[in-house]
């Protein structure tokens, strides 16, 4: 019935989205501690970042020029002067009682996203960004529930951390855009290096705002505004949101009650029940007590600074897609596939497409041996062991006919185990490449004892060279069947 | 023997004593008498001695020492020390042992001065009297019915009761000045950023300032000389090089050095007598130096206590919320675990109520409304827009004159208790010195004779940013022409 009600009525969907992303800084935002996931519990940290009696803060500057570069990237304006605030709140995975954060000097205003519209691919829409500013993390509190007795743990490893929370103008119209949009976001900032954006690892967070405009006798009423909270995966925040506009409109049929009679809520999304459940039902209005850090200077950017971040920065993805196209020759799919795999691969596709002189070929093969050895092997593209020249260098011998896919993958397989020159393995791999005079030869051979294969061929049964490229092989097994087929034809033809 | 650490030095270097020997009498002279004073939260005799030892073996065998080699120093409690524990005075981090030294304490550690102890302060340096202290009052070496001051009460006892030459305060609105002028010692606030505040425990961020305390500024220049300049873990530290100190302390000619006077002002109405004789008589001691005296105005020193009295709590409600008892410090064990607000809130609450005295919880709660969404505007952001204009009238001051002369306080010591009911009365022992902090700008408290109740009188001097050899530089030559400085209490019985 609810979806009745929404397709009968006209129904807006509007969202905004707060993303937290961790930027991949090697110390914390205010001290020297290592900034990496994963160390065991309260081995990352130092006075500063515990909140320490008498310590104090020092910026990092990575940080700010890592915001500074996503704040380009996602069309920013940067300004020239820029602030720490104090943010106050009491809770055990914040030391200070404090946190360190951006109030009203942002370093990152006023920008925008493309993306492509998912309801028509020729489209796209303009996402708004009000603000991206940094701040830094809080510890981790983990809540054990043995027999009864429940139990908090606190890992401050995470304290400290550097943040930037970049949050976009509710101009977000279905789930659908958010993933796109999301997609959109995650792709720049690894592709640039800003942060690793893992969902599953706390580097990527996103809070959702969500409510309805629904057009009611020509007026517009909105629902009260709710935020979504702990969606650990994309595919979570699609189903949090699609859940959350069946919910609201559900409720407003029942109570009629619109954002002026209800403040806003928030709800945090359920997994495993697929659903989402109140977390805090009045948002009392917390009030933080926002002022200057006095431990922090004001930062000013030079204008400089800015300039040489934005000169210095990756090429954008799309830029990266574009130029694949026209610089390669590939297909849109294919680029975007390449590119979504991160700048590094690119890198190696590039060179691999430079060595071999083969882009297309190089693209098939990048797309289909090299990515599923790095997944089946769970290693990154920097890690691989057949490097990008050697994988061009194989690829131009495919291409110049002097070796064919089969004996191609053959050498691959061999380098991605054994440390080897492509020439060293082909040699191991008793593969001899072979000269297209011998070709021409044994070709001539099998030709003059098999006329009635010649008879058949001129009478348009092509396929009858299919014999004679097997017995080739038989004579010498170094023939490439396709080099073969092309010389059988063409001497059969003069 | 422990008047002067210029004069320890001396001894040490030409063999006439020994660093152990030193150590010795400073701790016998803390034995027989601070239970009475209570300028000590911390002494730590056994490792003082130890230190000394090693110091005259180093000595001995002709290797190379600090500057300070052999000196005992006391520090204040809010000064981070790995090896002593550190209290700030208050219950709350009555068994806090920092894992770190504050940067002043490595940097005496590295001159080979001997840290003897932490002195008293008022809680977290909240008060002008170091009766907040958890630990009980400090009494005034010169009488003790009365307060040192405060809030660095402890140590400028410490140096008046004759137990070390020389000892580390912090000042955010006068707490190392007020003290000094109370115990008839010499102290000097530098420049906001001079000396690094890394390992100082915060009250107020942006006015606090670690500074020496001895009897002459001679002391004082070379404490401060081992304690200045730059350090990279305090981003508020100035980045300049530290002057020699000690080279301009060696002339009373003052020619050419022009000194501002306050012209009368709501400021001065509010000045005893005595106060008012000592400022008019050393001003005549500087014109027989050769120097200029010229009036000047500060148009909005009656708004210095008001601001300063809005700035500060709101830093410091700040700066202690981390004490909540959850990952250090006092923690209750009281947890009401029905509370309506739950248990977590209720450790928080019952913590603090417990950990913190009634004047640090005073001025949280000042701090927290000042701050708070609809009271910003009015007081913390107001208190910002005035303290530019309190910056603006020093730098127009210093337009005209070199230095200011003026007043460390309104009266001399007061009684132990006569103004703890009236935190307002208490407040307005800072009206002189608060312009300093809120401009950043260094001073110093000179003794300046004793008022008819045999209690010092100290007058102040004032400079602009990173002037602190102007200052030592007037202060040396108005202690080569007076001995107000070489008077000492009576033997505390
Ligand atoms: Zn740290």
């Amino acid at each position: 019935m609810n979806a009745n009600f929404i397709m009968s009525h006209d129904v807006t969907t509007i969202i905004g989205l707060e993303v937290h992303v961790q930027l991949k800084t090697k110390t914390k935002l205010f001290c020297g501690c290592s900034a990496e996931f994963g160390a065991s519990p309260n081995t990352q940290v130092c006075p500063v970042c515990l909140g320490l009696p008498g310590a104090l803060p020092v910026m990092n500057e990575q940080a700010i020029e890592l915001a500074i570069c996503a704040g380009l990237a996602i069309n920013c304006s940067i300004p020239e002067l820029t602030k720490w605030d104090r943010k106050q709140y009491f809770y055990p995975d914040l030391p200070k009682g404090y946190q360190i954060s951006q109030f009203d000097l942002p370093i990152c205003a006023d920008g925008y996203l493309e993306i492509t519209d998912p309801a028509n691919p020729d489209a796209t829409r303009h996402i708004g960004i009000i603000r991206a500013h940094l701040e830094e993390d809080a510890g981790k509190s983990m809540h054990d529930e043995v027999a009864g007795k429940s139990d908090t743990r606190i890992d401050l490893n995470r304290c400290g951390t550097p943040l930037l929370e970049i949050v976009s103008q509710p101009d977000l119209r279905s789930s659908a855009e958010v993933k796109e949009y999301l997609t959109q976001l995650k792709l720049i900032l690894t592709h640039l290096g800003i942060s690793d954006c893992e969902m599953q690892e706390g580097s990527l967070r996103v809070d959702a705002n969500v409510n309805l405009h629904i057009n009611v006798d020509g007026k517009k009423v909105a629902t009260p505004i709710v935020e979504v909270k702990n969606m650990n995966s994309f595919r979570a925040v699609e189903r949090a949101i699609e859940f959350e506009v069946e919910r609201q409109a559900i409720d407003w049929q029942a109570d009629g009650l619109t954002i002026n009679d209800k403040p806003k809520t928030t709800r945090g999304w359920d997994d495993s029940k697929e659903r989402t459940f109140i977390q805090r039902e009045k948002e009392e209005s917390a009030d933080y007590r926002y002022f200057p850090d006095p431990d922090l200077l004001p930062v000013r950017i030079p204008r400089e600074q800015v300039e040489e971040i934005r000169k210095s920065m990756r090429e954008l993805p799309n830029v990266t897609c574009d130029r694949l196209q026209s610089q390669h020759g590939l297909k849109q799919y294919d680029a975007n596939v390449i590119v979504n795999q991160g700048p590094q691969l690119v890198a190696y596709f590039e060179r691999v497409a430079d060595v071999s002189g083969d882009a297309k070929r190089s693209s098939s093969w990048v797309q289909q041996d090299v990515m599923r050895t790095l997944k089946e092997r769970d290693m990154v593209i920097d890690e691989f062991p057949v490097t990008s020249v050697q994988l061009g260098e194989l690829l131009k011998l495919v291409s110049d006919a002097k070796l064919d896919n089969a004996r191609a993958r053959d050498v691959f397989n061999y380098l991605l185990d054994k440390e080897s020159t492509v020439e060293e393995a082909i040699k191991s791999l008793g593969i001899e490449q072979v000269d297209s005079s011998e070709i021409d030869t044994l070709c001539q051979e099998l030709l003059d004892a098999n006329p009635n294969v010649v008879d058949d061929v001129r009478g348009g049964k092509v396929q009858a060279v299919g014999s004679l490229i097997g017995q080739a092989k038989k004579k010498n097994p170094n023939a490439n069947p396709q080099q073969v087929r092309e010389t059988l034809l063409r001497l059969i033809g003069e | 023997m422990l008047d002067s650490a210029s004069e320890l030095i001396k001894l040490q270097e030409s063999g006439d004593i020994t660093a152990a020997q030193i150590v010795q009498k400073a701790i016998s002279n803390i034995e027989s008498s601070d239970e009475t004073i209570n300028a000590f939260t911390h002494v730590d005799a056994e490792r003082a001695l130890d230190i000394a030892k090693k110091i005259d073996t180093r000595r001995a065998a002709g290797q190379p020492l600090g500057p300070l080699a052999g000196v005992p120093i006391a520090v204040k409690d809010n000064l981070c020390s790995a090896d002593m524990p550190t209290t700030c005075s208050s219950r709350m981090l009555e068994n806090f042992r920092p894992p770190y030294d504050a940067t002043v304490v490595t940097k005496l550690r590295e001159a080979d001065a001997i840290i003897i102890g932490k002195t008293n302060l008022d809680e977290f340096a909240m008060g002008a009297s170091t009766e907040t202290s958890y630990f009980g009052t400090t009494r005034n070496p010169w009488d003790t019915t009365r307060t040192p001051g405060g809030s660095s009460g402890g140590s400028a006892a410490a140096v008046a009761a004759g137990y070390v030459p020389m000892s580390l305060g912090s000042d955010t609105g006068g707490s190392i000045r007020q003290p000094a002028a109370f115990c008839g010692i010499t102290g000097l606030k530098p420049t906001y950023g001079r000396v690094s505040r890394y390992g100082l425990i915060a009250f107020a961020s942006s006015l606090d300032q670690v500074g020496p305390m001895a009897w002459s500024a001679a002391d004082v220049a070379l404490l401060l000389q081992a304690t200045a300049g730059f350090e990279p873990r305090d981003s508020t530290s100035l980045n300049q090089s530290v002057p020699n100190y000690s080279e301009i302390l060696t002339t009373s000619d003052l020619r050419g050095i022009k000194i501002g006077v306050l012209g009368e002002s709501s400021l001065s109405g509010q000045l005893d007598p005595a106060i008012r004789k000592a400022v008019d008589d050393a001003s005549e001691v500087f014109r027989s130096c050769g120097a200029e005296m010229v009036e000047i105005n500060l148009p909005h020193s009656e708004y210095w206590v008001p601001t300063y009295y809005v700035i500060a709590p709101c830093e410091a409600s700040s700066n202690l919320s981390r004490y909540e008892g959850a990952h250090y410090g006092h923690r209750t064990d009281s947890i009401d675990r029905t509370s309506e607000h739950g248990p977590l809130v209720s450790a928080y609450c019952r913590s603090r109520d417990e950990g913190f005295g009634a004047e640090v919880k005073r001025r949280i709660m000042v701090g927290t409304y000042g701050l708070s969404e609809g009271y910003a505007d009015k007081f913390y952001n107001q208190a910002l827009k005035v303290r530019r204009l309190i910056k603006n009238d020093f730098d127009a001051a210093y337009s005209q004159c070199d230095l200011m002369l003026g007043p460390v306080t309104p009266t001399s010591a007061f009684l132990i208790g006569e103004k703890t009911d009236d935190p307002i009365q208490m407040y307005l022992c800072d009206l002189f010195t608060v312009g300093a902090n809120l401009a950043g700008l260094p001073a110093i408290s000179l003794p300046a004779g004793l008022d008819d109740n045999g209690l010092p009188v100290g007058i102040q001097l004032q400079a602009p940013a990173l002037e602190e050899s102007r200052l030592l530089f007037a202060a040396g030559a108005f202690q080569s022409t007076t001995h107000h400085h070489q008077q000492r209490p009576r033997p505390i019985a």
